[in-house]
């Protein structure tokens, strides 16, 4: 059961011998390129305009000179979105964008003119094209790549102050996961290996599953899958580690997962809310919670505890109504 | 209830609001009897702190009456107990609280991914401070509930009135740690920027932990008496002095062995260009907060000296004299306070006398006139130094 990189995007290991999703470096790189290519162009385009008109063959009309300006500036504010942010995204495509207008303008250019300055006219036109495929490539590569994590694959990782013993023990106790998980309705054990999950789905649905423990190692790790004829295939290891210097227990949870409806639910999902991605930070987050204080925390801003999408909508920090909270 | 609510920047108001009540096992419901205006709840009013919303319960420095206790709480409290409550909101489970960082805690505030996109990683929740911070209500109200009751919650079990403890909530174990932090040795002489409520306990502390002499920066004549008259200080007034030189000339030469900063994100300079510099970038948030205070105190400190910033700082800071800080083998301290960890030592030197913190109130009144507190005490209005409401 170990995790295949999918979807293109390179993993590390680490120490523990754990694949994490990292960034696609290439289309970083090439994203960076982009950027301080955009720059090149655009300050050339504003500082030897003349120049760069005579060489597209357009430096017989006012109105292309005022439109090369214009791209000129335009291809700064490229570099600004390809440079600035950590993460190669959306910003691809404005190059890509800016493209098709060049394209459109050479084009009429190219029409237009006549003799040598038609020759040069059809030459920017050519170079015009090159560039557009890379951008077009570039673009394709960085959005494909954004998410950072394949398709049904999540995984997530806390430290807590207890012993491996103690943290091992409750997570193997799968009836406790629905206090922190609150996607899980319910989990019952119906045998020494096997469990019942009944866990909400997006537009108020319930799903349920038989789940087996395929591996465990005291102390150490717990491996479960979905029996066949789950409707919603799913598996999972969590891992136990001692931190560094005594200082309680690293938890790692790794989660497959078969998407319904593939990518157009996994879609709907997100919309909902119910990205396991962030599922998982948000479980282990109250799993934090519960394990070393015995409750959630809960906040008057954030009654229902830690979870990163209410986060967005909070109400103000005053006292609920008393029939509110009843 | 009534509670005081933030509204807009530079707008409070005493609104009506649910009571509190018994969310979490651990919880404690407490009648507010006294509780005050802090110097950082200006930087809300401000509206310098982010994630603040209409209606946010305000204040963190309270104390009163447990009338209503979760089924879990441990730690012997009663329905009945008067208890002063620490600012910081501390599991007492967590890796942090059992270091004694209990202003660190790593359960406490549920809106943790919030402050880690502004900090890398969260700090506890804090009462009244934010949705950055947890988005607790707060406790300048008639009511207020209390998470994690058993570590939070300090009894007092002696007659003393409020006036002495009420501090413990905040202000005094700030200054205590920001004096602690500096690492005082017998015969030091201390610098302290500001003469708020914490630079004034900061002084008391300093002496408290042996040193020599303290000197109390400040602007305005009221705060620098108290510092000198009840706090024992010298002062310097940074409107008509130059400081550095001041300190430079106290010091013989070497300047002060520990250098206090209780001022933080909204600092003001003599110069007005310099001023008018941070301001206008705080403006247009190219920088969160104006350090005038942390750049002379680190300017300042002898070779090898301790530069301790208790000021709240929210977020990033410019012109930091990284050169002067690292040639000359400073040493920088910084911290909200732990406060848990310092509210029965500290409770222990007031029934003995040694501190009596009540000198720094200068204004009590009821809590309908809150928002008049806040505007006396952000204007430095009446000689205002700290405002105790009466709920």
């Amino acid at each position: 059961m170990t995790r295949e990189t999918t979807m293109g995007v390179r993993s590390v290991t680490d120490n523990l011998g754990i694949q994490r999703a990292t960034k696609d470096q290439r289309s970083e790189g090439l994203a960076r390129f982009l950027g301080w290519f955009s720059l090149g162009l655009g300050v050339t385009a504003l500082a030897a305009g003349s120049r760069v008109a005579r060489a597209a063959g357009v430096d017989d009309s006012r109105t292309a000179r005022t439109v090369l300006r214009a791209a000129g500036v335009r291809e700064i504010g490229h570099a600004g979105v390809l440079l600035v942010p950590r993460r190669a995204g959306l910003g691809t495509w404005t190059r890509v964008a800016g493209d098709v207008l060049d394209l459109v303008a050479t084009g009429r250019a190219y029409r237009n003119r006549r003799g040598e300055r038609r020759r040069r006219a059809g030459l920017t036109l050519a170079a015009l094209g090159g560039i557009t495929a890379v951008d077009l490539y570039a673009s394709v590569r960085a959005t494909r790549n954004r998410r950072g994590n394949p398709e049904g694959f999540a995984h997530g990782s806390v430290t807590v102050n207890r012993t491996r013993e103690e943290v091992y023990r409750f997570w193997h106790d799968f009836e406790n996961l629905p206090r922190f998980m609150y996607h899980l309705q319910s989990v019952i054990t119906t045998g020494p290996r096997r469990s019942r999950w009944s866990a909400k789905a997006p537009a108020g649905r319930t799903v349920e599953w038989e789940a087996e423990i395929v591996d465990e190692r005291p102390n150490e790790l717990i491996r479960w899958r979905s029996v066949d004829g789950s409707r919603v295939p799913n598996s999972g290891t969590v891992r136990f580690t001692p931190a560094a210097g005594g200082n309680g227990t690293e938890v790692r949870v790794e989660l497959e997962y078969a998407v319904p409806g593939r990518r157009v639910g996994s879609l709907v999902a997100k919309a909902f809310g119910e990205n396991p991605q962030q599922q998982i930070c948000d479980d282990l987050r109250r799993f934090k919670q519960v394990i070393e204080t015995g409750e959630i925390t809960r906040s008057d801003g954030t009654p229902d505890g830690t979870s990163i999408q209410t986060q967005a909508k909070q109400r103000p920090a005053r006292p609920l109504a008393a029939h509110r909270t009843a | 209830m009534k509670a005081n609510c933030w509204m807009a920047p530079n707008r409070v108001a005493v609104e009506e609001v649910p009571d509190p009540t018994v969310l979490n096992p651990r919880d404690a419901v407490v009648k507010v009897s006294s509780a005050a205006i802090c110097g950082s709840d200006l930087h809300l009013l401000d509206g310098f702190i982010p994630a603040m919303k209409r209606g946010d319960v305000l204040g963190h420095e309270f104390m009163g009456e447990i009338v209503e206790l979760g089924s879990g709480a441990r730690d012997g409290l009663r329905v009945g107990d008067r208890v002063v409550v620490g600012f910081p909101i501390a599991c007492g489970d967590c890796a942090s609280c059992q270091r004694g960082l209990y202003s660190v805690c790593e359960n406490s505030n549920p809106n943790a991914a919030i402050a880690e996109t502004a900090m890398g990683h969260a700090p506890a929740g804090i009462f009244g401070y934010s949705h950055l911070l947890g988005g607790y209500a707060g406790g300048q109200a008639e009511y207020v509930r209390v998470p994690y009751a058993d570590v939070g919650a300090l009894k007092i079990e002696d007659d003393l009135p409020d006036e002495q403890v009420l501090f413990l909530s905040d202000v005094l174990p700030t200054g205590y740690m920001a004096a602690e932090m500096g690492d005082i040795k017998p015969g030091d002489v201390v610098a302290i920027w500001g003469a708020g409520p914490v630079g004034q306990f900061a002084t008391v502390s300093a002496f408290l932990l042996g040193a020599e002499q303290v000197v109390v920066i400040d602007r305005f004549p009221y705060r620098l008496r108290i510092a000198r008259d009840r706090a024992g200080a010298d002062t310097i007034n940074y409107e008509e002095t130059d400081v550095l030189d001041t300190l430079r000339e106290m010091t013989a030469g070497r300047g002060p062995d520990v250098c206090i900063d209780a001022v933080g994100m909204e600092g003001h300079h003599a110069s007005a260009a310099l001023h008018a510099y941070d301001r206008a970038k705080q403006a247009v948030k190219a920088e969160t907060d104006r350090p005038h205070a942390l750049r002379e105190a680190i300017l300042a400190c002898r070779n090898g000296g301790t530069v301790s910033a208790i000021g709240a700082y929210g977020g990033f800071i410019d012109k930091f004299p990284m050169g002067s800080f690292m040639n000359r083998s400073l040493t920088l301290r910084s911290g909200q306070a732990h406060v848990q960890r310092y509210m029965r030592p500290l409770l222990e030197r007031i029934r003995k006398g040694e501190i009596d913190p009540s000198f720094i109130i200068t204004h009590t009144m009821r809590l309908d006139d809150t928002p008049h507190g806040y505007d006396i005490f952000k204007n430095k209005q009446d000689d205002c130094l700290k405002v105790v409401l009466k709920p």
